[in-house]
């Protein structure tokens, strides 16, 4: 629990003026890059900010950190890459059509879907695409492999697109929304209208739910062992174990950072058990997973906006934060 | 969730109506008047097109089934995406018109508002408005479950196109709604010429607003008469409702020689009903059996409403009921000369009228 034991962080806190409401944050390269829903990319930190109007007169409904560039996806039907000098391209246009899920892979490759199309774009700008039997929600890149995971009405399938066979489903009653694969490529997870998450071992197709949210969980982050699934949409954070054979099937999920507001966001770090949790109320806590130590990193005095958006840099030494109130901050850890 | 109070929430009309109705004309005219609103509307991709508005989203009429054991209730999975992309350009509009095809099932939409605590927690459902053909509408009220669903969940009713049919023919054609449907807003219109407030702003789904429940053709000072037709006429109803001495107001300058006479019909298919109780009923009996009720036989009830008289409790108790999915609260205190009485209506298929007359009866206090 929080209380006056627990070590700030605060004083290591720039705070950035985002002015509209944030949709995604990233590192590109050290230089911090804040998405607004607005349609704006902001770039760089205080002084010589850029503003780049990425989505012009549209909102941005997907963004997603490709090493050199931020990719997003707008309510204008385009795909449009951002890179740290503020140059930008789009490279895909669909007027009429939502953008509303994006992911991409360490070479480059970029897929994104609106209603049940789904393209993937691989590092050398080819493009192949797949029909989904309703609506695609979230999109994820296997860890190893050019394949793809894409989730539904009905469940999630498996996809590569390069290859002529068709994408292998994995069938679960109910609406799904995002979907990830654990970094060791062996388990199938994707978040559900229905408050739970629904995994599937890939090799055999077993089941786990994994339930007990009182809202959707709309973000998620795997440890840097890939041994834990981070989760929002409780108030705690809850922790899922996939170290074992059997990833969390009947295990008991860890829960952290328990406090009266649900949890938002979730960003662990790349290089430490050390988790970033982002709350309704604009709060920020780390917790270091090995003693469960709390450390507070902001506590808004002003508006109690949701944090919408967290990211470590690439070495974890600092976190990018964004609300729904239009601020956004800096944390230099010391 | 960030809750946000309910005049903060984006108002969504539904437009209903069977394929040809007018749909498209209502919705433009919605659009093309000098209001100073702005909105956000949602068609579907393969509907009717020339939709003169900035802000066009197109839908794919996704119907899921929710995975909570109710197997009635679906919800429109592609409305709870959509609702969510559009809060990215919140402050940008002011309102949401939900345009359905000519087939759709209304209760997945107003479902979706009941369900989703994301959508309830941005936007709230305002009325679902029904377009119908004056000329056709009694044909599909016979081959088609869609349009009688259609008329069955309407808050208001655009009775259009009525200068294709004789004064004879529209008091058929009413005459048949109101089997089906005596408690939604009727408006008779040409090209859907209505006022905008007739459609726009009606809150029907409002709580605070349920204060009456009595049969809308009974009831004056809310309708906009300046179209052809005719509403009132206390001669033939038989749904038992005492309610013989409304004022009148001014229908002196139609000329119609059917005399404004509604017929009764019955719909074998749909039906009304409506339940009282002079007096009070007691909670402990009734919310039990409102609850199971609406859970064994919801499937068949399209809406629900009540206003009840608790025991010892100086407020109402307002409720209302999308098939399976109640949603009910205290209200306003009864006022000191006000009897307190408790009435209950339904509208759906093959209700069980001796059923639920007993068991609402065996709640009273």
């Amino acid at each position: 629990m929080v209380d006056e034991k627990t070590q700030s962080l605060r004083d290591h806190v720039t705070m950035i003026n985002a002015g509209a409401p944030v949709a995604a944050v990233a590192f590109l390269g050290q230089a911090p890059t804040i998405v607004l829903d607005n349609g704006d990319i902001l770039l760089g930190a205080e002084t010589g900010q850029k503003r780049i109007a990425a989505h012009p007169g549209a909102a941005i409904l997907s963004a997603v950190h490709a090493g050199k560039h931020i990719v997003t996806g707008g309510d204008d039907g385009r795909v449009v890459l951002t890179q740290a000098s503020g140059l930008h391209q789009e490279i895909h246009a669909a007027p009429g059509k939502w953008i509303d899920a994006l992911a991409t892979r360490e070479d480059g490759a970029i897929a994104w879907s609106h209603g049940k199309e789904i393209f993937c774009r691989d590092a050398k700008g080819g493009i192949k695409t797949a029909t989904a039997s309703t609506t695609a929600r979230g999109l994820a890149f296997a860890p190893k492999g050019y394949r793809l995971a894409f989730a539904y009405y009905g469940g999630a399938s498996l996809w590569f697109p390069n290859t002529e066979t068709p994408p292998d489903a994995f069938e679960w009653k109910g609406s799904h929304l995002d979907v990830t694969i654990s970094p060791d490529g062996r388990f199938l997870v994707t978040s559900m209208q229905e408050n739970a998450l629904h995994g599937w071992r890939i090799a055999d197709k077993a089941h786990m739910r994994m339930t007990g949210y009182p809202s959707k969980v709309r973000s998620w982050s795997w440890s840097s062992d890939g041994f834990w699934l981070a989760t929002s949409g409780a108030d705690s954070c809850v922790l899922w174990p996939f170290k074992e054979k059997d990833g969390p099937m009947n295990k008991t999920p860890r829960e952290c950072g328990v406090r009266k507001t649900k949890i938002s966001r979730v960003a662990f770090n790349p290089k430490a058990l050390l988790l970033a949790m982002g709350y309704e109320d604009g709060w920020i806590l780390l917790v270091r997973l090995n003693d469960g130590s709390e450390l507070l990193v902001r506590r808004p005095d002003g508006e109690r906006s949701a944090v919408t958006a967290l990211a470590w840099n690439d070495d974890g030494a600092a976190l990018l934060f964004g609300t729904a109130g239009g601020e956004a901050g800096l944390l230099t850890l010391p | 969730m960030n809750a946000t109070a309910s005049q903060d929430k984006i108002p969504v009309t539904v437009l209903t109506g069977y394929l040809g109705a007018g749909k498209t004309t209502l919705l433009n005219r919605i659009l093309s008047e000098p209001h100073g609103q702005k909105y956000a509307v949602i068609v579907n991709e393969f509907g009717e097109i020339g939709i003169d508005n900035d802000l066009v989203v197109g839908a794919d009429e996704e119907v899921f089934e929710m995975n909570n054991g109710c197997i009635c209730c679906t919800v429109r999975g592609d409305l709870i995406r959509i609702i969510e992309g559009l809060m990215k350009r919140k402050g940008k509009f002011d309102a949401i018109i939900v345009e359905t095809t000519g087939l759709a099932d209304p209760a997945p939409v107003a479902q979706t508002f009941f369900v989703d605590e994301d959508v309830q927690a941005n936007a709230r459902l305002d009325a679902v408005v029904t377009v119908a053909d004056a000329k056709w509408l009694s044909d599909r009220l016979r081959d088609a479950p869609e349009a009688k669903n259609q008329i069955a969940f309407a808050d208001v009713i655009i009775l259009n196109k009525t200068d294709l049919v004789s004064a004879e023919e529209l008091l058929e054609v009413e005459s048949r709604i109101r089997a089906i449907n005596p408690y939604a807003t009727l408006h008779k219109t040409q090209r859907c010429a209505v006022p905008l407030d007739a459609v726009l702003g009606r809150n029907a789904f409002d709580l605070d607003r349920i204060l009456d429940i009595e049969p809308s053709f009974l009831e004056t000072g809310d309708h906009e008469h300046e179209h052809h037709g005719h509403e009132h006429d206390h001669g033939h109803h038989g749904h038992g409702h005492d309610h013989a001495h409304h004022e009148h107001h001014d229908h002196g300058h139609h000329e119609h020689g059917s005399k404004g006479g509604l017929k009764h019909y019955h719909d074998e298919d749909m039906q009304s009903l409506s339940v009282r109780i002079d007096g009070e009923v007691d909670p402990d009996k009734f919310l039990p059996w409102i609850q199971e009720y609406i859970q064994r036989e919801g499937a068949g009830i399209l809406r629900s409403k009540g206003i009840l008289a608790f025991k010892d409790e100086p407020r109402r108790f307002v409720y209302q009921g999308v098939h399976m999915i109640l949603d009910g609260d205290l209200q306003g205190e009864w006022k000191p000369n006000e009897p307190r009485i408790s009435r209950m209506v339904f509208i759906g298929r093959q209700l069980k009228e001796d059923e639920i007359r007993q068991g609402f009866l065996a709640c009273a206090a």
